[in-house]
């Protein structure tokens, strides 16, 4: 399978197969106009399989999304078809509207307009909680 | 010192503060009568809670304070659908300090973000209860003499049981503390607290299924009720209430210099006859809890060098 290299965008690579589409929602990537391409179970020495999107427009990346996703995607920055950069990801210390608060004691239940936030509480095991409740979140 | 939401908020050093100032009130009332003259506190009780609420009035008046406020959401705006954010904006306004209850965890911190004036957290659902955690801290103080070297069983509801979780976290900070938690598979100590706090910290710790196993043991018994608010489903209420009831047969064998704890109030798991027994200490800590407020109060609104000590 062919698919053309991108002139002026960002590649996101070795994202765990079959979790393309989540980063691709995340990400808001159905709201670009752009041309994206979503590559699923590419062969790869370090991960067996993996995933890669190809976007073909630079925006701004949100990295703390990405970085809550899977910090061992890799985001290479594409100019004039070349490769400029490679940016490592890391957990984000914490996030804004990424999940939803499950717990329904929560205040995030009922209060409007209230952001959904979570802080890293233990960086090892990847736990983040609830700022209001601390209730962790149940990743898919 | 302009919130307290969480108890783990305040540095140990700041707790020894808070119960220096609550001894020295002991010591003498009289000279702290006047200290909050024409200041109001606002007791936002968006839950009913009578004793935390009168606690908390009963502290104010005592140093000469006035308290305005409500005891339940029903007769408020927030039965008409208003934000815990609106509400507070428009009665910081009309108080000097505010303490809060309500149903849903994480409210007092949100807030923060509109209150004008110091806020103390008076419970948030089944998350913090941080004047509940200071009073049990001054009462152990007070009758242990001391803070470290103890050996603390909570027992009953440690699943739900804000005031266990609270009080763990603030023991966990002092030295050579061994914690057993007395309870049924149902409801056994979180097990977020287990592995990020007591083995995170390498802390002692020893789960247990009856009192009995561990009385001899024990320097202070932290009884908890059953809640049933707490609980969807009735029937495993009802299923769970009774498991452990402690009566002067279980305590035959406890060191006599044991103390008895119970954040009140209790429906029937201790006994009316070990009240009278010098171990109980259950209404000490309701009086205690009124000495601590009081410190608290004084200490948020910067008044607690008002009087010499």
């Amino acid at each position: 399978m062919k698919i053309d290299s991108i002139k002026n965008g960002i590649v996101l690579d070795h994202i765990r197969a079959g979790k393309s589409l989540e980063v691709y929602k995340a990400l808001g990537l159905d709201k670009l106009d752009c041309s994206v391409a979503i590559i699923k179970n590419v062969k790869s020495n370090k991960m067996g399989k993996k995933d890669i999107l190809k976007i073909d427009e630079e925006f701004t990346l949100d990295l703390d999304v990405l970085g809550y996703l899977d910090p061992n995607i890799t985001v290479c920055i594409i100019k004039n078809g070349e490769l400029v950069e490679k940016k490592q990801l890391q957990l984000p210390k914490k996030i804004v509207n990424v999940e939803r608060c499950k717990n329904p004691r929560c205040i995030t239940s009922t209060e409007q307009g209230l952001d959904h936030v979570f802080y890293l509480a233990n960086e090892e095991k990847r736990i983040y909680r609830c700022l209001y409740c601390e209730t962790k979140v149940e990743k898919k | 010192m302009k919130y307290l939401i969480d108890p783990m908020d305040l540095s140990v050093e700041e707790i020894d503060e808070l119960i220096d100032i609550a001894n020295d009130i002991i010591k003498d009332r009289t000279r702290y009568q006047d200290v909050c003259r024409h200041k109001i506190l606002a007791t936002l009780f968006f839950e009913p809670s009578t004793r935390t609420r009168l606690s908390f009035e009963s502290a104010m008046l005592s140093l000469g304070g006035n308290v305005l406020g409500f005891s339940s959401a029903s007769n408020t705006s927030a039965s008409k659908g208003e934000s815990v954010s609106d509400t507070i904006s428009v009665v910081s306004s009309y108080c000097d300090i505010i303490a809060m209850r309500h149903p849903k965890e994480g409210a007092p911190l949100v807030a923060t973000r509109r209150s004008k004036v110091p806020l103390i957290n008076a419970g948030d659902g089944g998350h913090n209860h941080p004047t509940q955690t200071l009073t049990d801290l001054l009462t152990i103080s007070r009758e242990k003499g001391r803070l470290d070297n103890l050996t603390v069983g909570f027992c009953g509801d440690l699943k739900f049981g804000r005031t266990v979780h609270s009080l763990t976290k603030a023991m966990s900070r002092y030295k050579n503390i061994k914690f057993v938690f007395i309870a049924p598979p149902e409801l056994k100590i979180p097990e977020y607290l287990k592995h990020d706090l007591l083995d995170a910290k390498n802390l002692d710790y020893k789960e247990v299924e009856t009192i009995e196993e561990v009385i001899e043991d024990l320097d202070i018994l932290y009884m908890t009720r059953v809640q049933k608010e707490r609980f969807f489903n009735e029937q495993d209420y009802i299923r769970l209430k009774d498991t452990y009831i402690l009566d002067l047969k279980k305590l035959e064998k406890s060191k006599s210099d044991l103390i008895v704890m119970h954040p009140l109030p209790r429906v029937n798991e201790i006994t009316t006859e070990v009240d009278d027994d010098p171990r109980a200490k259950y209404f000490d800590q309701v009086q205690n809890g009124r000495f601590m407020r009081m410190a608290l109060i004084l200490k948020m609104l910067g008044l607690e060098n008002e009087v010499e000590r």
